[in-house]
């Protein structure tokens, strides 16, 4: 497996962490001398972060803290009243 | 066997994270919310059968990924895969060079990427259809393994593998539109 259009057939499992060894190995190997299946294989990984970056960990609202708090009857706010405090 | 007395202490550790799932998956905060609830509610009831050692994590996201199928799904049910137009692989690759101009304008340290704002990026997700947004959101944003999202979701690896790469496309091809609409494109 050499050329480009092997190569980029493996871009998302290679993107993704899911290729055995030498199927990453001969992707490594491609890369290293092809320029352009370089630059797709480095925008893809770009547009993947960007995605996990812009798209996770919102904040979490009170009124949640607050249920889950109830339900699970545990103080996480730390202000030593479960649920609604004042 | 986990004792239901560590639950809420380990779980609420994974609450922000399942939160910003939900609101992908539900599209708003009121059913978020209610989503959240339920799962930790669940993984607290069932926390015995939780291994000790394994992923906990991934343990909450099969919760919350099972529990919004089954309650939301059938309320938001809407056209699905017949509905996703096919779209060329690398869809916005192969639009760079029409946005060259917009990126020489950012500074050093901005990516490309950064043409796109967040809420962008989350509305690009958020308007795949549920089938293909589930694994982009698992694969990408939550980066759990094929083998994971496949358990989560009930299908076959290569079921996962395919949605996923038309999902991805198609997101593509709705931030190339909003790049258009910004006059970002020549």
């Amino acid at each position: 497996m050499s050329d480009c259009a092997d190569t980029l057939r493996e871009l998302e499992p290679f993107l993704d962490g899911e290729l055995a060894d030498e199927v990453r190995h001969h992707v490594h190997h491609h890369l290293d001398s092809c320029p352009d299946c370089q630059q797709a294989f480095e925008f893809h990984l770009e547009l993947k972060e960007a995605i996990r970056r812009k798209c996770s960990e919102e904040a979490l609202p009170e009124s949640l803290v607050s249920r889950l708090e109830v339900c699970l009857t545990e103080d996480f706010d730390g202000d030593g009243v479960i649920g609604n405090g004042p | 066997m986990a004792d239901r007395s560590d639950f809420a202490a380990t779980a609420m550790e994974f609450a922000p994270q399942l939160y910003s799932a939900a609101l992908r998956m539900t599209r708003n905060r009121a059913d978020a919310e209610d989503l959240v609830q339920e799962t930790m509610l669940r993984g607290y009831r069932s926390f015995h059968t939780f291994t000790e050692g394994t992923n906990l994590r991934a343990w909450l996201f099969r919760i919350l990924t099972n529990v919004y199928i089954n309650r939301y799904r059938a309320a938001q049910r809407r056209p699905d895969e017949s509905d996703l137009a096919d779209v060329e692989d690398m869809y916005l690759y192969r639009r760079v060079p029409s946005m060259e101009s917009a990126a020489a304008s950012l500074s050093a340290e901005e990516q490309f990427l950064d043409l796109f704002t967040d809420d962008e990026v989350k509305t690009a997700l958020e308007n795949l259809p549920e089938s293909f947004r589930l694994p982009v959101l698992l694969a990408d944003v939550e980066g759990f393994a094929y083998r994971e999202i496949a358990e989560m979701l009930d299908v076959p690896i290569g079921t996962v593998m395919s949605r996923l790469h038309r999902g991805r496309k198609a997101m593509q091809r709705e931030l190339y539109e909003y790049a258009q609409k910004k006059g970002l494109t020549t």
